[in-house]
């Protein structure tokens, strides 16, 4: 065996406010959908991983017997990852048919369980940066950006520049949850929240789902959907703690797992037609752009600034709208794989014309984890 | 700025020092015998070499101001924005803070401003160390 495919993917059948769906039923809608989607029966599921849940909990609610699970859970982009375990597990006939999941009460907090927040705790959370105040992502995951203002140079209009492209993309797909044209001036009027962050540099906060289904690539033409090939991955972990960063200007989990997962796929920078970068906020894609080595440091404010991302540009960049107008469940990076997986398929709302190769970088935590796949829909 | 309603920390047997030396007005850090790295948060070995052989020794409480953002959503704690602060001392470690006796706007708040360390008391265990700017406060 050498290869590993996508061939169940699918969303749930409703995206932002599901107020009458509970938490993991959004994971089990999810599942269905990419049951049906492959034509398989939830019998035919011996793999499962997720987070967010246990997979325990999400084996019992479907009635999966499964002989493989992984509960990695590092924030958004565990799901990158369970892709990249589930391609080993695959691999290694520790499973034959992988189902992945994602579904969170993010806005509406129906059957949501204890997520842990930073508070007062023994944790090292808790004594070193709970008490100054911080309350959730819009006060952590910013934090370095000033420090990559000053040293790179990038101005706020730059930032603002990344929800304005982003819009654009968000304007061709239906699904999105803001659709209206935004300028930078839109953006840097829209009320602050973190300052130098505004409203609109934020992500949505939004209900959602989603699941994959993986299995041998020896496997893949017995399915109704075009096969997506995973043809590389990474992952790594850097820290819990934001302030504790190696450098505030870079991530060295991205470094880490994008470069891990563009080895093992043996590509350049010049062969991938798609990328995602998981938006938590606008200045994920300029850290994930440079971190990958898509551009020289300090430069990829410039190359967004120039057009090269949005549509008709030479590098399409999150192609849904992103987690800053498409939708952000709370851990964004299964809709991110997502994406990539309609892109391949060729059924994606702004389709890139051709693609053929798809690089999807996760974030987890506040650049505390990252995760990335490289898809091919070009058979081994 | 009212107090009692940060979250207060709840130090273990690893950071316990920590939080004996701020209650003492004092800024303690750690390195390691061995390698002669500085390192935060408090741990009973060097994260640089592995070696247990680490000491505990008073910091300077100066540094200056890496990056910051300035929360407008309010918390229970301040009666209106405020910053939440990275600060790299000068023994090289970086530590998340609040910047107080400064107007918390972006005009005043510059980054890499010099600051120096201050005490805030919050229980009768567990002093926070806060940062001011160097100038406004003078040197100690």
């Amino acid at each position: 065996m050498t290869s590993v495919a996508i061939v169940g993917a699918a969303e749930t059948t409703e995206l932002g406010r599901i107020p009458n769906t509970s938490q993991i039923q959004l994971h089990a809608d999810a599942a269905l959908n990419a049951l049906a989607d492959a034509g398989l029966k939830i019998s035919d599921i011996d793999g499962v991983a997720t987070a967010g849940e246990s997979p325990t909990a999400i084996a019992q609610y479907l009635g999966i017997v499964p002989t493989w699970v992984d509960g990695t859970a590092v924030g958004g982009c565990s799901f990158m990852i369970h892709v990249r375990h589930a391609v080993a597990a695959i691999k290694n006939g520790l499973a034959k048919t992988v189902l992945i999941t994602h579904g969170e009460s993010g806005r509406s907090g129906v059957g949501r369980g204890g997520f842990r927040r930073g508070g007062g705790d023994g944790s090292l959370q808790g004594q070193f940066e709970a008490p100054y105040g911080p309350i959730g992502p819009p006060t952590l995951f910013t934090l370095p950006v000033l420090r990559y203002m000053k040293d790179f140079g990038m101005s706020h209009e730059q930032l603002a520049m990344v929800a304005v492209v982003q819009r654009e993309w968000a304007a061709m797909n239906p699904r999105a949850s803001f659709r209206e044209p935004i300028t930078v001036e839109d953006v840097l009027a829209s009320r602050m929240i973190a300052y130098p962050f505004h409203l609109l540099e934020c992500c949505l906060v939004t209900d959602g789902g989603g699941a994959l289904i993986l299995v041998s690539g020896d496997r893949a033409a017995d399915f109704p959907t075009k096969p997506v090939y995973v043809i590389g991955c990474g992952e790594s972990v850097e820290t819990p703690m934001v302030s504790q960063m190696d450098d505030l200007t870079t991530s060295r989990a991205f470094r880490v797992a994008g470069a891990a997962a563009m080895r093992e796929a043996g590509i350049n920078h010049d062969d991938v037609d798609h990328m995602m970068v998981y938006d938590a906020f606008a200045h994920l894609p300029i850290y994930g752009l440079e971190d990958l080595g898509f551009v020289k440091r300090g430069e990829a404010a410039s190359f967004i600034w120039d057009g090269n991302t949005r549509p008709g540009g030479k590098l399409p960049l999150n192609t849904n709208g992103g987690g800053l107008s498409y939708m952000h469940s709370g851990m964004y990076g299964m809709y991110a794989l997502q994406e990539s997986v309609r892109q391949l398929r060729g059924s994606a709302p702004a389709q890139v014309k051709g693609a053929e190769i798809s690089l999807c970088l996760g974030v987890g935590g506040m650049f505390g984890a990252s995760g990335c796949v490289v898809m091919s829909n070009v058979g081994p | 700025m009212p107090k009692g309603t940060r979250p207060v920390p709840q130090p273990t047997p690893e950071t316990q020092h920590f939080w004996d030396g701020t209650r003492e007005g004092e800024l303690r850090l750690q390195r390691c015998d061995a390698c002669a790295h500085v390192y935060f948060p408090p741990r009973p070995f060097c994260p640089k070499c592995s070696s247990r052989e680490v000491s505990v020794f008073r910091a300077s409480g100066k540094g200056k101001l890496a990056s910051y953002i300035i929360n407008e959503r309010g918390h229970p704690a301040w009666d209106g924005p405020y910053s939440i602060a990275l600060v790299e001392l000068d023994e090289g470690v970086r530590m998340m803070s609040n910047i107080i006796d400064c107007p918390q706007t972006p005009e005043a708040l510059v980054l890499d401003m010099p600051l120096e360390v201050t005490f805030e008391r919050l229980t009768d265990d567990i002093t926070l160390p806060l940062f001011r700017p160097l100038a406004a406060g003078g040197a100690q």
